[in-house]
Formats: structure tokens, C-alpha cells, sequence
């Protein structure tokens, strides 16, 4: 049998709402996907200036990663190139595409095109946390919590990571949700089984 | 852990529609590479790799369902499913699609509404060319910058050591379109005539569309059919569009690579690079060539026949190398001149013959992703 892996930490952002280890932290009714960002980037405190340049998508991932990780010093005690991350949405780029597509019409903005891909808001967690592990972007039509909790069970196992941020993070106009979970091999607090049953628990709390 | 092997591929692009008549032109020095005059994609002329306007792909009733990313994806598969025995309709058969943007063109001719939104989404494309060969299995989508191809064969190796599928396809594709080409632009990233890869007056990529399919098995079918030995994915942590000036992180998937398949850096026998004709990339991957000690080793990039092919590169440029390995042949780096990087490395100018037994394929992308993959005779 397979060694057991735990969520030692989860973030779900969705309806306005901001759930930490399914607590609620934080809710404000901004009129829009945008406002609601900045202000809880405004409520988390955190001094990072590259985040007033990214979309909308590595924005909600950004600070879904910060939440998921505050106060976890188990971060801390791995080396760079072993933690992972996993990332999982519907929309790909799309909203960002669009985005992109319309100062095309205009003059086409490199600073857009960059974020037409999905697997930025990876590349941005990764910059701001000094990650270099193993990364990947999948798509899927809803959370796919089977495939998730397999293929990062399988990274665990294949040694390849020893740390894993996994989950979902999707948006496409005023239509958003982000759910990532922080995971482990060693149990911690609070800690809850890294199984199908957890992810889908979690996904669903907002 | 079991073996995987590579029992059928195909590669459709400008130059052919297998694998066989693509390798063949290569041999010959024919590029796919030339000036296009399309306003309904650049202003200005451009050089780039594209398939001839209006063309199909498939020939049934139904095509008109298809757009073209769709059709490039069902020709390929369809193609490279001739070879072998594999049944998608299987439950231990698994289809993965790479892409970076699909059916993004539509946004340049339709009307932008929820229904555009839904059929431009990945997850409509993957379904239709899913339901085109009756795969059982939901359809695996990746869409990682430009390593999604090569991380789409590192993705199927890894399902299949870990025995949750027996057969993976793995089918990517790219077409090019204003959406694609402008942003290339916008970053002053596009080379003004066919690309040079590691040249000294190197000035850019050119893009490509193509498609391109392996299947990917627990058991081979011939004594000639290659391996897919090992692999690592890892992240700059430095630029979302630009790469990492030390290049380390491509050494380290490298080198975790290497150690996996417990090969030296004198086993190597060449190097399959992303070598995409950019300043920055071609430097960082010669710094990451050189720390693994690979400075002998030939490297060729093949992205001077055809150009930078996004979602379909780690796949085109892993089975072109595959029939090198095949055909003890190393095909050289067309564009290249005169050695341009701060590196020493061995960059491949013609064609070498020579017995071969293993090649690294390395890829690297927007947002700081790095893959490096080891591919080995058996």
C-alpha cells in the first residue's frame, strides 16, 4: 500500500468569499472580479508590486497561493527543485485571450500575450516563492479531484516532489474559482487525508 | 518500474503527412520555413512554416464539424493508429492532447459570446477528436507553454510506469493565426528570414503549424521500437517571458533526467534542443548544456525546417530524433553558421553518421517551464 499524504493546508476563493483551512478569513461585495482582487490583496498585506501587472487568472492564483501558504514553515524546509506544482482549470487563457485579442485592434501589447497561457500563474507562484520543481497545467471540464489526488500521489511516490501545491484556478470574465491545497508527506495540524473525497469536500465548501 | 516504448508516431506538417516523408526531407535540407504575404495574419510579410490556405485534412462528411486544429489533430492520430494494435475504445488506453492555443483563431472571425467561449474551450476540441476515435477515457489535456509536447510524452511515460494505463496517444498541434503571430511580434521576437539557432546573428523564431502523435506502450512491438527512459519538469522561478540567465533549472531537469536513466554525460550521443533562435533562449540552453557536461555531444534544433510548431515542438523534434536514433543519423541544425552562444557546445552543422544508442530532447517555454526527456534504443 502507498505511503498516505496529507493536505496540510487549503485556500478556496469563490463568491466572493476567501476560505482558509474552511474558515472564512475574508468576503466584501466588490462590484467586480477585479475590485474583489485588489482588495484582498489589500487585506492580506502583502508588499509585492508584480501583481498590479498580471491578469486576472495569475492574480487569483497568486493570492490563493499566499493564503495557502502563510504561516506554513514546512515551505521552508525543502530545497527549491522539490516542490511541485500542479494546476488545473476550464478556461485555460481565455479570459486573458480575450483580453489580448482586443489591443490587437490597437497595437498588439506584449504585456497581454504573455499572460495567454495558462500555465503563467504558475510561473508567477513559482517567481515569488523561489519554487523550481516539477510544474504542469492540465485542463479539464470540471475538477477532476481523481486525477489530481493520482497524479500527484504518483509524484510523491516517484520522488519527484516532496512538497506539492495542487488544485484549480479559473477564470473567464466575471466568473471565478480558486482551490488549491498544500501537500504533504508528513501529517500536520489539522491536517486531512490527501484523498477524492478531501479535494471534492474542500472544492465545494463555497 | 516497466519499460515504455514508443510503437507508432506521425508527424504532419508541411513537409508530409508521416513521419518517414518528413524525416526524408530533413535529410535532404528542405525546409518548411518561407516568406508568407497573408494580410489576414500580418500586415507585413513574415517568414514562417504554414500549411497551404483552405486545405483539409480529413476527408469525411462530417468535416465541417472540424476546425482546422481539430482536423491536424484527427489526421495525425489516425495516421499513427495505422501501426500497431491499439484500441482507444480500450479502458487501459488513454488519449493526451497538447496545445497551447487550440481554436484561439476563432476569436479573430466570430462573434465573442458564451457560445464562441464554449467552442473555442480545449475541452470541446479534446471531446470531439475523443469521440472521433471512440476513446473510453476522458481525454488528458495539456496545455504547458511550449514544453506541452514533450511534457505530454513525459506525462503519458509516467501513467504508464505507474500502471494506470497501458497504451498512451499522445497528439499536439498548433495552427497560426493573427492571434499567434502579433503577439510573437509585439515582442520583437520573430526573425526576419529563416531562423539561425545558436548563430551569432541570431535574431528570432519563426512559427509553424504542424501536428504530431507517438503512441506510447508497456510492451514493444519490434526490436527497433525506442524508449522513453526518464524525464523531469522544472521552473525558472525567474521571468514569466524571459529565461533563466544561469540555466540552471534546465541543468537540473537535465541532470535528474540523466541520473534517472543512469547514463553519464558520455552516453549521450545527442542533444535534441528547443533552440528556438532567440538571444536569450539558445544562451541559457548552452549554459545548461555545458553544466551537464554534454559540450561534446551534438545538439542540433530543428526549428529552421520548421519553425516553432508551440504545442506540436517537444513531439515533432522527439520523433524526428527517434528515427535518428533508428537511423544512426544526426541531422544538423539548419540556419546555424558561425557559433554565437558563450558556450562551447557542439552544435550539429551536417549530417552525421555514426552508431547511436541515446539522445536527451530538451524543451523550454513562457512562464519558466524547462522539460528534458531521455529517449534510448532498447
Amino acid at each position: 500500500m502507498t505511503e498516505e499524504k496529507y493536505i496540510i493546508s487549503s485556500c478556496v476563493i469563490s463568491n466572493s468569499s476567501v476560505l482558509k483551512n474552511n474558515e472564512i478569513i475574508f468576503s466584501c461585495n466588490d462590484d467586480d472580479l477585479h475590485s474583489f482582487l485588489i482588495s484582498l490583496y489589500h487585506f492580506i498585506k502583502t508588499e509585492y508590486p508584480k501583481f498590479y501587472k498580471m491578469d486576472n487568472l495569475s492574480k487569483l492564483g497568486f493570492l490563493a497561493s499566499e493564503i495557502l501558504i502563510k504561516d506554513e514553515e514546512t515551505v521552508k524546509k525543502y530545497k527549491p527543485g522539490e516542490i511541485g506544482i500542479v494546476l488545473t482549470n476550464a478556461n485555460s487563457s481565455l479570459d486573458a485571450d480575450e483580453k489580448y485579442f482586443q489591443s490587437v485592434k490597437e497595437i498588439a501589447s506584449p504585456a497581454l500575450f504573455v499572460y495567454t497561457l495558462p500555465n503563467i500563474v504558475i510561473g508567477e507562484i513559482c517567481i515569488r516563492n523561489n519554487f523550481k520543481g516539477e510544474n504542469s497545467f492540465f485542463v479539464f471540464e470540471n475538477f477532476n479531484a481523481a486525477f489530481i489526488q493520482q497524479y500527484v500521489r504518483d509524484l510523491f511516490g516517484n520522488n519527484i516532489v516532496q512538497l506539492c501545491i495542487c488544485g484549480w484556478v479559473d477564470v473567464l470574465g466575471e466568473n471565478y474559482k480558486a482551490a488549491l491545497f498544500l501537500v504533504s508527506k508528513n501529517k500536520a495540524q489539522n491536517a486531512v487525508l490527501f484523498n477524492e473525497e478531501n479535494l471534492d469536500r474542500i472544492f465545494k465548501t463555497v | 518500474m516497466k519499460d515504455v516504448f514508443i510503437i507508432s508516431d506521425n508527424i504532419l506538417s508541411p513537409l508530409g503527412n508521416t513521419s518517414a516523408e518528413n524525416f526524408s526531407k530533413l535529410k535532404d535540407n528542405i525546409s518548411a520555413v518561407k516568406q508568407h504575404n497573408n494580410p489576414s495574419i500580418a500586415d507585413e510579410p513574415f517568414y514562417a512554416s504554414l500549411f497551404d490556405a483552405g486545405m483539409h485534412f480529413i476527408h469525411e462528411d462530417n468535416t465541417y464539424t472540424y476546425t482546422k486544429f481539430e482536423q491536424l489533430l484527427v489526421a495525425s492520430i489516425q495516421q499513427a493508429l495505422q501501426k500497431g494494435d491499439v484500441d482507444p475504445a480500450d479502458k487501459k488506453t488513454l488519449l493526451i492532447i497538447s496545445t497551447t492555443k487550440g481554436n484561439i483563431s476563432l476569436l479573430e472571425t466570430e462573434q465573442c459570446n458564451k457560445a464562441l467561449q464554449k467552442r473555442i474551450a480545449l475541452t470541446t476540441s479534446a471531446k470531439l477528436v475523443a469521440d472521433h476515435f471512440h476513446f473510453i477515457n476522458q481525454p488528458l489535456i495539456i496545455s504547458n507553454a511550449c514544453i506541452s509536447g514533450l511534457l505530454g510524452i513525459l506525462t503519458g511515460m509516467r501513467l504508464i510506469k505507474n500502471n494506470h494505463y497501458e497504451n498512451v496517444i499522445v497528439a499536439g498541434a498548433d495552427v497560426i493565426s493573427k492571434f499567434i503571430l502579433s503577439g510573437f511580434q509585439s515582442f520583437q521576437a520573430l526573425s526576419k528570414n529563416i531562423c539561425k539557432p545558436f548563430d551569432k546573428d541570431r535574431d528570432g523564431i519563426n512559427l509553424g503549424e504542424a501536428a504530431a502523435t507517438v503512441i506510447l506502450s508497456s510492451y514493444k512491438r519490434t526490436e527497433n521500437d525506442i524508449k522513453v527512459v526518464s524525464g523531469s519538469v522544472s521552473n525558472d522561478a525567474n521571468h514569466i517571458s524571459g529565461p533563466s540567465r544561469t540555466g540552471d533549472e534546465l541543468y537540473q531537469a537535465i541532470n535528474i533526467a540523466m541520473k534517472d536513466a543512469k547514463l553519464n554525460s558520455t552516453d549521450i550521443d545527442f542533444i535534441s534542443a528547443h533552440g528556438t533562435a532567440t538571444m536569450y533562449n539558445d544562451e541559457m540552453e548552452a549554459k545548461a548544456i555545458a553544466s551537464a557536461k554534454l559540450e561534446a555531444a551534438p545538439v542540433n534544433s530543428l526549428k529552421g525546417f520548421y519553425g516553432h510548431t508551440l504545442g506540436a515542438a517537444g513531439l515533432i523534434e522527439s520523433i524526428i530524433s527517434i528515427h535518428s536514433l533508428q537511423q544512426n543519423i544526426v541531422l544538423p541544425t539548419k540556419g546555424f553558421e558561425e557559433h554565437g552562444v558563450s558556450k562551447s557546445i557542439n552544435v550539429c552543422t551536417e549530417i552525421i553518421h555514426k552508431p547511436l544508442q541515446n539522445f536527451l530532447k530538451t524543451a523550454s517555454g513562457f512562464g519558466g517551464c524547462n522539460a528534458a526527456v531521455i529517449f534510448s534504443k532498447q
